[in-house]
Protein backbone atom coordinates (compact mmCIF):
# COMPACT_ATOMS: atom_id res chain seq x y z
CA UNK A 1 0.00 0.00 0.00
CA UNK A 2 1.61 3.34 -0.94
CA UNK A 3 0.54 6.41 0.69
CA UNK A 4 1.48 10.09 1.35
CA UNK A 5 3.04 10.86 4.76
CA UNK A 6 2.76 14.64 5.61
CA UNK A 7 5.58 15.46 8.16
CA UNK A 8 5.51 18.86 10.14
CA UNK A 9 8.28 21.09 10.18
CA UNK A 10 9.59 19.75 13.88
CA UNK A 11 10.32 16.34 11.70
CA UNK A 12 11.68 17.83 8.87
CA UNK A 13 15.51 17.14 9.83
CA UNK A 14 14.68 13.41 9.30
CA UNK A 15 13.25 14.01 5.77
CA UNK A 16 16.15 16.14 4.33
CA UNK A 17 13.55 19.06 4.67
CA UNK A 18 10.75 17.65 3.02
CA UNK A 19 7.21 17.82 3.62
CA UNK A 20 5.58 14.96 2.01
CA UNK A 21 7.23 12.02 1.56
CA UNK A 22 6.35 8.12 0.05
CA UNK A 23 5.81 5.26 2.11
CA UNK A 24 4.00 1.97 2.16
CA UNK A 25 2.41 -0.59 4.59
CA UNK A 26 -0.80 -2.04 5.57
CA UNK A 27 -1.15 -0.46 9.16
CA UNK A 28 0.32 2.73 10.65
CA UNK A 29 3.03 0.70 12.33
CA UNK A 30 4.06 -0.71 8.81
CA UNK A 31 4.35 2.35 7.40
CA UNK A 32 6.64 4.10 10.23
CA UNK A 33 8.94 0.85 9.95
CA UNK A 34 9.15 1.73 6.46
CA UNK A 35 9.24 5.86 6.69
CA UNK A 36 12.42 4.23 9.29
CA UNK A 37 14.15 2.81 6.98
CA UNK A 38 14.61 5.79 4.60
CA UNK A 39 14.37 8.30 7.23
CA UNK A 40 16.23 7.05 9.81
CA UNK A 41 15.08 8.06 13.35
CA UNK A 42 11.70 8.88 12.83
CA UNK A 43 10.67 6.23 14.41
CA UNK A 44 12.20 7.02 17.53
CA UNK A 45 9.84 10.14 17.53
CA UNK A 46 6.45 9.33 17.06
CA UNK A 47 6.65 5.59 18.95
CA UNK A 48 7.38 5.39 22.08
CA UNK A 49 7.31 2.29 24.18
CA UNK A 50 5.00 0.14 21.64
CA UNK A 51 2.59 3.39 21.25
CA UNK A 52 2.21 6.45 19.39
CA UNK A 53 3.68 9.03 21.36
CA UNK A 54 1.10 10.62 23.85
CA UNK A 55 1.34 14.25 22.45
CA UNK A 56 2.03 13.07 18.34
CA UNK A 57 -0.89 13.11 16.53
CA UNK A 58 -1.38 10.47 13.44
CA UNK A 59 -4.01 11.28 10.98
CA UNK A 60 -5.02 8.54 7.99
CA UNK A 61 -6.97 10.95 6.11
CA UNK A 62 -7.44 13.22 8.71
CA UNK A 63 -8.75 10.65 10.54
CA UNK A 64 -6.77 10.06 14.37
CA UNK A 65 -5.83 6.96 14.55
CA UNK A 66 -6.15 6.65 18.08
CA UNK A 67 -10.20 6.23 17.70
CA UNK A 68 -8.94 3.44 14.82
CA UNK A 69 -6.86 1.03 16.52
CA UNK A 70 -3.58 3.26 17.27
CA UNK A 71 -0.52 1.59 15.44
CA UNK A 72 -2.66 -0.76 14.43
CA UNK A 73 -4.96 1.11 12.31
CA UNK A 74 -5.16 -0.02 8.43
CA UNK A 75 -3.78 2.13 5.97
CA UNK A 76 -4.79 1.64 1.91
CA UNK A 77 -3.37 2.45 -1.21
CA UNK A 78 -3.25 6.50 -1.87
CA UNK A 79 -4.23 6.94 1.98
CA UNK A 80 -3.13 10.33 2.96
CA UNK A 81 -1.36 10.14 6.34
CA UNK A 82 -0.44 13.62 8.30
CA UNK A 83 1.62 13.80 11.71
CA UNK A 84 0.48 16.70 13.67
CA UNK A 85 2.74 17.36 16.69
CA UNK A 86 -0.33 17.98 19.27
CA UNK A 87 -0.82 21.42 21.05
CA UNK A 88 -0.72 21.01 24.66
CA UNK A 89 0.73 21.91 27.83
CA UNK A 90 -0.17 24.11 31.39
CA UNK A 91 1.34 25.42 34.13
CA UNK A 92 1.99 22.37 36.14
CA UNK A 93 5.48 21.56 36.35
CA UNK A 94 5.71 18.06 34.56
CA UNK B 1 10.60 39.39 17.71
CA UNK B 2 6.81 39.28 17.68
CA UNK B 3 4.57 42.20 15.97
CA UNK B 4 1.56 41.71 16.51
CA UNK B 5 -1.76 44.46 15.99
CA UNK B 6 -3.47 45.63 19.63
CA UNK B 7 -6.39 44.20 18.59
CA UNK B 8 -5.21 40.99 18.75
CA UNK B 9 -3.52 41.06 21.99
CA UNK B 10 -6.81 42.61 23.06
CA UNK B 11 -8.80 39.65 21.94
CA UNK B 12 -6.26 36.72 23.07
CA UNK B 13 -6.43 38.85 27.00
CA UNK B 14 -10.06 38.84 26.87
CA UNK B 15 -10.11 35.01 25.74
CA UNK B 16 -8.23 34.04 28.77
CA UNK B 17 -10.14 36.19 31.03
CA UNK B 18 -13.00 34.40 30.05
CA UNK B 19 -12.13 30.82 30.38
CA UNK B 20 -10.41 32.51 33.34
CA UNK B 21 -9.58 30.07 36.22
CA UNK B 22 -9.50 27.60 33.30
CA UNK B 23 -6.57 27.78 30.85
CA UNK B 24 -7.22 29.41 27.32
CA UNK B 25 -5.58 28.39 24.40
CA UNK B 26 -5.88 29.14 20.66
CA UNK B 27 -3.94 30.61 17.25
CA UNK B 28 -2.89 33.65 15.04
CA UNK B 29 -2.96 32.58 12.13
CA UNK B 30 -1.48 34.65 9.12
CA UNK B 31 -0.41 34.34 5.84
CA UNK B 32 2.35 31.92 4.96
CA UNK B 33 5.43 33.06 5.14
CA UNK B 34 4.79 36.36 6.52
CA UNK B 35 5.44 35.37 10.11
CA UNK B 36 2.40 38.25 10.88
CA UNK B 37 -0.76 37.31 12.64
CA UNK B 38 -3.49 38.27 10.74
CA UNK B 39 -6.48 36.70 12.46
CA UNK B 40 -7.79 34.96 16.19
CA UNK B 41 -8.68 31.35 16.38
CA UNK B 42 -10.07 30.20 19.51
CA UNK B 43 -9.86 27.00 20.17
CA UNK B 44 -11.54 24.71 23.14
CA UNK B 45 -9.28 23.79 25.45
CA UNK B 46 -10.17 19.96 25.36
CA UNK B 47 -8.49 18.96 28.83
CA UNK B 48 -11.20 22.28 30.86
CA UNK B 49 -8.22 22.40 33.19
CA UNK B 50 -6.75 24.77 35.25
CA UNK B 51 -3.07 23.34 35.09
CA UNK B 52 -3.50 21.84 31.31
CA UNK B 53 -4.65 22.88 28.49
CA UNK B 54 -4.86 20.82 24.19
CA UNK B 55 -6.00 21.27 21.23
CA UNK B 56 -8.67 18.62 20.79
CA UNK B 57 -7.20 16.48 17.86
CA UNK B 58 -9.90 16.54 15.28
CA UNK B 59 -10.27 20.39 16.14
CA UNK B 60 -6.06 20.66 15.22
CA UNK B 61 -6.72 18.81 11.95
CA UNK B 62 -9.32 20.37 11.00
CA UNK B 63 -7.80 23.86 11.35
CA UNK B 64 -4.66 22.53 10.00
CA UNK B 65 -6.63 21.73 6.70
CA UNK B 66 -8.45 25.55 6.58
CA UNK B 67 -4.95 26.85 6.80
CA UNK B 68 -3.84 25.02 3.80
CA UNK B 69 -6.76 26.07 1.88
CA UNK B 70 -6.58 29.68 2.84
CA UNK B 71 -2.75 30.04 2.53
CA UNK B 72 -2.14 30.88 5.75
CA UNK B 73 -0.15 29.17 9.08
CA UNK B 74 0.07 29.67 12.30
CA UNK B 75 2.45 31.92 13.37
CA UNK B 76 1.36 31.91 17.43
CA UNK B 77 -0.37 29.35 19.81
CA UNK B 78 -1.46 31.14 22.64
CA UNK B 79 -2.33 29.97 25.87
CA UNK B 80 -2.44 31.04 29.42
CA UNK B 81 -1.57 29.91 32.43
CA UNK B 82 -4.24 31.38 35.70
CA UNK B 83 -2.03 30.71 39.00
CA UNK B 84 1.65 31.64 37.55
CA UNK B 85 3.69 34.21 35.54
CA UNK B 86 3.61 34.11 31.97
CA UNK B 87 6.35 31.60 31.53
CA UNK B 88 6.52 28.54 30.02
CA UNK B 89 6.41 25.20 32.63
CA UNK B 90 8.37 22.25 32.00
CA UNK B 91 5.57 20.84 30.06
CA UNK B 92 4.87 23.27 28.08
CA UNK B 93 8.74 23.30 26.90
CA UNK B 94 8.57 19.48 26.95
CA UNK B 95 5.56 19.34 24.48
CA UNK B 96 6.25 21.90 21.92
CA UNK B 97 5.97 21.27 18.72
CA UNK B 98 6.24 23.76 16.33
CA UNK B 99 9.54 25.39 16.21
CA UNK B 100 8.22 27.48 13.00
CA UNK B 101 5.33 29.16 15.48
CA UNK B 102 6.02 31.83 18.30
CA UNK B 103 4.71 30.80 21.53
CA UNK B 104 2.39 33.62 23.41
CA UNK B 105 1.99 32.77 27.16
CA UNK B 106 -0.86 35.73 29.05
CA UNK B 107 -1.08 35.51 33.10
CA UNK B 108 -4.46 35.92 34.47
CA UNK B 109 -3.05 35.36 38.21
CA UNK B 110 -3.83 39.00 38.50
CA UNK B 111 -6.85 40.49 38.12
CA UNK B 112 -6.77 43.70 37.55
CA UNK B 113 -3.20 43.55 35.08
CA UNK B 114 -2.08 40.59 32.70
CA UNK B 115 1.16 40.05 31.49
CA UNK B 116 2.13 38.30 28.11
CA UNK B 117 5.36 37.02 27.48
CA UNK B 118 6.55 35.12 23.92
CA UNK B 119 8.76 32.69 23.36
CA UNK B 120 10.18 30.26 20.97
CA UNK B 121 10.35 26.93 21.60
CA UNK B 122 13.59 24.67 19.99
CA UNK B 123 14.91 21.45 20.81
CA UNK B 124 13.79 21.84 24.49
CA UNK B 125 15.37 24.89 24.35
CA UNK B 126 13.25 28.21 25.28
CA UNK B 127 14.36 31.77 24.11
CA UNK B 128 12.11 34.89 25.21
CA UNK B 129 11.51 37.36 22.35
CA UNK B 130 10.68 41.27 22.19
CA UNK B 131 7.05 42.00 21.74
CA UNK B 132 6.38 44.97 19.69
CA UNK B 133 2.53 46.04 19.67
CA UNK B 134 1.56 48.13 17.08
CA UNK B 135 -2.16 49.43 16.08
CA UNK B 136 -1.59 48.49 12.30
CA UNK B 137 1.17 46.48 10.49
CA UNK B 138 0.89 49.49 7.58
CA UNK B 139 3.37 51.54 8.40
CA UNK B 140 5.59 48.73 10.41
CA UNK B 141 8.22 47.21 8.58
CA UNK B 142 7.52 43.50 8.74
CA UNK B 143 10.46 42.29 6.39
CA UNK B 144 7.83 40.00 4.68
CA UNK B 145 5.78 42.08 2.28
CA UNK B 146 4.36 45.54 1.46
CA UNK B 147 0.66 44.45 1.59
CA UNK B 148 -1.20 46.63 3.96
CA UNK B 149 -4.11 45.25 6.48
CA UNK B 150 -7.09 44.79 5.52
CA UNK B 151 -8.42 47.12 7.89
Amino acid sequence: MAVTVSVPTILRTHTGGEKSVDASGSTVAEVIEDLDTRHSGIKGRLVKDGSLHRFINVYVNDEDVRFAGGLDAAVHDGDNVTILPAVAGGCAGS
Amino acid sequence: MLMIRRDLVDAMVAHARRDHPDEACGVLAGPAGADRPERIIEMLNSARSMTFYEFDSGDLIRLHRELESRDEEWVVFYHSHTATEAVPSRRDVDIAGYPEAHYVLISTRDPDTHELRSYRIIDGEVTEEPVEVVESYMFSHTGADDVPDAS
